[in-house]
């Protein structure tokens, strides 16, 4: 497979004189094996799987669609075991000084005593947190998960470019391309004898369990994610699964008595370790950024007490500014004793006078960066002026500069052929509880960067290579499911749900149904609906339209000519800007999917995510016609069968599928009731292309016809959709299923008397039982006025009232405010 | 000089508030000036828990969270401070200001390292080239550092208007030297952002003023609530107070409550409520000489 190296620059693949290296053999031997056709098949794949996991990456700043595929070449980073031992050995020695550096700065304050590290460094900077201050973190230790950005320079010697201590990301993204590199070159992984990941992550459990200050066998870890909107939250929920946490928000946490709690359905459970994923200033309100929405109050209070540790500790942020790097080659010597293994980017922090002359005499060829990460215009550059020299003479301490180094290139696919491409590698490493830490072999490596630039960004655009270390030995087989040794508890019983999951579960069957609902409504309205008929189908499908409006899929007052109707049966599928149309509803679920993506499987989640292309239209194809859009619903109505499915087969009879099954039928009672109401309003009540329609919606047509062999007839058309306890799609039916569902929802309060929902669900049901459809035949006309129309309007006004009742005593997490 | 301190603070909220939690600073320091010789916290309703420990600063916090249903919370704060009548220092003998910037200049000796974190920007105050050119009126060169703060402190009480309606406590310092008025917090603040612009370094403190001044003397500005103030740090003198307010050299008419780098640090009674929808705040504040 032929490839050119640049000039100037360390090529990782090629070696001198343009013959490969030894340890990129193996890999080069099994793609020219490949060829270039089937390796361009096999890039393809890697893309498919990447879609059908769901792995993503939200771009900030765009609100629709933000979520993007994630970016993976499939051609390895490949690193030999040697070099790797050294990069390992540089790397920990690092995690090792700026944990010390940290303990200092967070107690003592030595150094800035002995002159080791300029004040300024801890002082002016917006992520010393003096709240943190004095507070001894579990077995001194506060860097708990370090990554390092490195890169290799024209010389073959690595540096460091960034150090990532406040919340070192991509580690989940190194385990997706893991999984998808593994599976893309089967036979390269094996051969090559890559080391395993999961070790580390085996490491990540054990230290995050050692941190637990309670005696249990158990301690309960949670993942604090800032939500959904997050640019890595896919990777959150990923690990979260993965590590076997749940994964929390901050309004699922509260402190009582200085302790940390988990809102369960069945009440407060304690919480020992916070595996945080939100940036530690945004942690408390009370003692931090009083503007967070996302934190816990009262949790400083809760780390002071040593009741629960956050990993990484509270304050962690500081060691993220580049300006530190210049002072780590003397503190290495000073705190250590020893030199300082792998050099950073040759770095200036303009705080000194010579650095500050010599950065601004060297201007053009230096990267300029703020010091210090700046928020709420807290170190923003605090002149005005448009002169940069001006800016950095009046405040030189906020200001760094850096050397930019041209990065070694590593051989990438485009399609057709292998071409270098400048790269950097992000190393990770995890705190052991001896006070070392255990480097994953592997890591995220990236590339897109224009060659000198140093800083490649997911968000800019830039795409990943999964990175092999090879092994000198064989390699060790491990996942993290069976733990080597120790016996497990058996449980029937999942860890208790916190109740935002419960609600967005509930939401996400109440969504799912909706969009069942309306989908049938829609498909019979529009099966019937006959432009060339001019209007006189319109008595017949009136009370489709009504309920449809009633329930706001369509705008009140939907036209009169049959031209106007279309366009808004059309919109009422394919509109995104109507929350109700089924475009809309397949977007809300797929937005409440995303939020209990930690606890569903793959499965489910493609099921779910493959509801809007069902109803989407693209922007340049042709208009939509009726045609297209009842092709669209019954794939739509399929999908949502499909999720039905896999959520009743696969999701064990817990108290998250308990919720989604509640709110499937609290809303199919819903929309049965009003659109039967709606039936019996019309004056076209007994006609039998009314009949067929509602046989249609609950889907009952062909129980029907094997039942009697006669035209629809109103009584018993009723008695199937109202009565009959073994069609599922009957009013009944979904009563039924309500109350069993009750009978085994935890209790917070034992009481003897029933809660108001229970006393909803009572009455509706007793109403239902006691009705008798052949009233409806008595009549002629009218039928609006009798039992069973009552009965169903009672039944549209209950189903809300008990949503609305359910809420208040599961999902109460009312938002957070602040005085003062 | 003895006081007995009264510091009430009610809240009134539009809807009820599920729970709270609360950081309350409401005790006088210990200095070297003033000796605090009792404190009680009262807090209706009762909290569920309740802590007191010193911030980063050497402020004393009272930690409390309510975790009943209420839509009214009273904190009293009662305090007996005794504060030593000081010899009014001697301002024409401390260093020129620019010995004194030098000095906060990196890099700086241990001995500085403690003041020098009242040099760089915090939370609400940023240094920048205004506050510098408003500042140098008053520190032509040479001049004592003591006395250009009393130069400044005379000319913000001159330059700006008090007018407690220009304000809130959530007005950025931007806005203050636009409008030309505030209250005692913004024009602590003005000053502190000014001296630190000349890298001298300046800090905020928050206490009390006798409520009814001594017989012959008129009532001070900012005697009905919590006041504010700003000091200087001079070498041979230490932290020096300064009162912009009411245009004073701080004296035992005040009594120091919490210090920190702007107010951000000292807040008397910051809170995080659930529920609780709009709410209304009452304070009044005694200060009373006492034998």
């Amino acid at each position: 497979m032929s490839y050119a190296q640049k000039p100037g620059v360390f090529d990782e693949l090629l070696g001198r004189g343009g013959v490969p290296r030894e340890h990129w053999r193996p890999l080069l031997g099994e793609l020219d094996s490949l060829g270039a056709a089937e390796l361009s098949h096999r890039a393809e794949s890697a893309n498919r799987i990447i879609l059908e996991q769901g792995i993503t990456y939200n771009v900030y700043g765009d609100s629709r669609g933000r979520e993007r595929p994630w970016q993976l070449d499939p051609i390895p980073f490949v690193l030999d075991a040697a070099e790797w031992a050294k990069l390992g050995k540089a790397l920990t020695q690092r995690a090792v000084l700026i944990n010390r550096v940290l303990a200092d700065c967070y107690g003592p304050q030595n150094l800035l005593r002995s002159a080791w590290l300029p004040p300024a460094l801890l002082f002016a900077q917006p992520e010393f947190l003096r709240a943190a201050h004095g507070i001894r973190p579990p077995g001194g230790i506060h860097l708990h998960f370090y990554a390092a950005d490195v890169a290799r320079s024209p010389d073959g010697r690595w540096w460091v470019l960034n150090d990532r201590t406040q919340i070192p990301t991509g580690s989940g993204y190194a385990l997706a391309n893991r999984l998808v590199s593994s599976r893309v070159l089967p036979e390269a992984f094996r051969d090559c004898r890559v080391q395993r990941v999961a070790g580390y992550f085996r490491q990540v459990q054990t230290t995050l369990a050692s941190l637990c200050s309670r005696r249990t066998d158990e301690p309960r870890v949670v993942m604090l994610t800032p939500g959904p909107y997050n640019e890595t939250y896919f990777e959150q929920a990923y690990l979260a699964r993965y590590l076997g946490y749940t994964l929390v928000e901050g309004q699922d946490l509260t402190v009582r008595d200085e302790r940390v709690f988990l809102k369960t359905l069945s009440g407060l459970e304690p919480v020992d370790v916070i595996l945080r994923r939100l940036d530690d200033d945004f942690c408390d309100p009370l003692e931090l950024r009083s503007d967070s929405t996302l934190g816990i109050p009262g949790l400083v209070e809760a780390v002071r007490a040593g009741n629960v540790a956050v990993a990484n500790a509270l304050g962690t942020g500081l060691l993220e500014s580049p300006a530190f790097m210049s002072f780590l080659p003397g503190l290495c010597r000073h705190v250590l004793g020893e030199s300082l293994l792998m050099p950073s980017v040759a770095t200036w922090w303009c705080g000194q006078k010579p650095a500050e002359a010599y950065v601004i005499a060297n201007l053009q060829r230096l990267e300029l960066r703020p010091a210090f990460r700046s928020h709420r215009g807290y170190s923003r550059p605090a002149s005005d002026s448009k002169d940069i020299r001006e800016q950095i003479r009046f405040a030189p301490h906020l200001w760094t500069a850096q050397e930019r180094v041209p990065l070694s290139t590593t051989p990438s696919w485009n399609g057709s052929r292998l071409f270098p491409q400048p790269t950097t590698l992000r190393v990770y490493l995890i705190a052991t509880p001896d006070g070392g830490y255990t480097v994953m072999p592997g890591g995220l490596a990236r590339i897109g960067a224009e060659s000198g630039a140093q800083f490649v960004t997911m968000q800019g655009g830039g795409a990943s290579k999964d990175t092999w270390v090879l092994s000198d030995g064989p390699v060790e087989e491990s996942t993290l499911i069976n733990p080597a040794g120790g016996g497990v508890e058996l449980r029937r019983v999942g860890n208790n749900l916190p109740s935002r999951l419960a609600d967005n579960y509930f939401w996400l069957g109440r969504y799912a149904e909706r969009a069942d609902a309306t989908g049938r409504l829609l498909r019979s309205a529009l099966l019937r609906f006959n432009p060339e008929s001019a209007g006189s189908e319109a008595p017949f499908i009136a009370p489709l339209l009504d309920t449809l409006e009633s329930q706001g899929q369509m705008p009140d007052g939907r036209g009169t000519t049959a031209d106007e109707l279309e366009a808004v049966l059309l919109a009422a599928v394919y509109d995104p800007e109507n929350p109700g149309s089924l475009r809309g509803l397949a977007d809300k679920s797929e937005e409440l999917a995303m939020l209990v993506r930690d606890r569903t499987s793959n499965d489910v989640w493609r099921a779910l995510s493959g509801f809007n292309e069902c109803v989407s239209s693209s922007p340049e194809g042709p208009e939509p016609l009726p045609s297209d859009a009842i092709i669209g619903i019954n794939r739509l109505l399929l999908q949502i069968a499909s999720f039905y499915g896999l959520s009743r087969e696969n999701m064990t009879r817990a108290q998250g599928w308990r919720f989604l099954d509640m709110g499937q039928r609290i809303e199919r009672a819903l929309y049965l009731a009003t659109f039967l109401s709606r039936a019996l309003s019309s004056e076209k009540a007994d006609n039998p292309s009314v009949l067929e329609a509602v046989l249609e919606v609950a889907d009952c047509t062909i129980t029907y016809r094997s039942r009697y062999s006669l035209l629809p007839n109103l009584a018993a058309v009723y008695d199937l959709v109202l009565l009959d306890d073994t069609n599922p799609r009957s009013l009944l039916f979904q009563l039924l299923q309500l109350v069993k569902h009750f009978d085994r929802l935890p209790r917070e309060k034992q009481s003897a008397l029933p809660t108001e929902a229970q006393k909803l669900l009572i009455s509706s049901l007793a109403s239902v039982r006691l009705l008798d459809p052949r009233e409806l035949s008595a009549r002629d006309a009218n039928w609006h006025m009798g039992q069973t129309a009552r009965v169903l309007r009672e039944i549209t006004q209950n189903m809300p009232k008990l949503s609305d009742a359910i809420a208040a005593s599961y999902f109460a997490h009312s938002s957070i405010s602040r005085a003062g | 000089m003895n006081y007995a301190i009264t510091h009430r603070t009610t809240y009134e909220y539009s809807a009820p508030v599920t729970s709270s939690f609360h950081a309350a600073r409401f005790e006088p320091l210990t200095t070297a000036g003033q000796k605090c010789l009792e404190f009680s916290i009262h807090v209706f309703p009762a909290p569920a828990v309740r802590k007191s420990c010193a911030d980063y600063f050497g402020n004393l916090i009272s930690f409390f969270s309510i975790q009943e249903m209420h839509k009214k919370l009273e904190v009293i704060a009662r305090s007996r401070v005794s504060v030593e009548q000081m010899t009014v220092p001697q301002l024409p003998t401390s260093a020129p200001w620019e010995d004194v910037a030098a000095r906060f200049r990196d890099p700086i000796s241990p001995a500085d390292v403690k003041p020098y974190e009242f040099c760089l920007n915090s939370p609400l105050l940023m240094a920048n080239p205004a506050f510098a050119d408003y500042a140098r009126a008053s520190f032509p060169a040479g001049t004592p550092a003591l006395v250009g703060a009393r130069d400044l402190t005379r000319r913000i009480f001159r330059d700006f208007k008090y007018d407690s309606r220009a304000t809130t406590v959530a007005t950025p310092l931007d806005e203050v030297w636009k409008k030309r008025a505030g209250v005692c917090q913004d024009f602590a603040h003005l000053a502190i952002a000014a001296l630190r612009s000349l890298g001298i370094p300046a800090r905020y403190v928050s206490g009390y003023l006798r409520t009814l001044p001594p017989v012959g003397k008129p009532r001070l500005v900012g005697a009905d609530a919590s006041h504010a103030w700003f000091a200087v740090y001079c070498p041979q003198h230490g932290w020096m107070d300064f009162d912009p307010t009411n245009d004073l050299l701080v004296g035992s008419d005040h009594i120091t409550v919490a210090v920190g780098r702007d107010f951000s640090d000292v807040s008397p009674l910051s809170g995080i409520l659930t529920g609780g929808g709009e709410h209304e705040v009452f304070v009044a504040v005694d200060v009373a000489p006492v034998d």
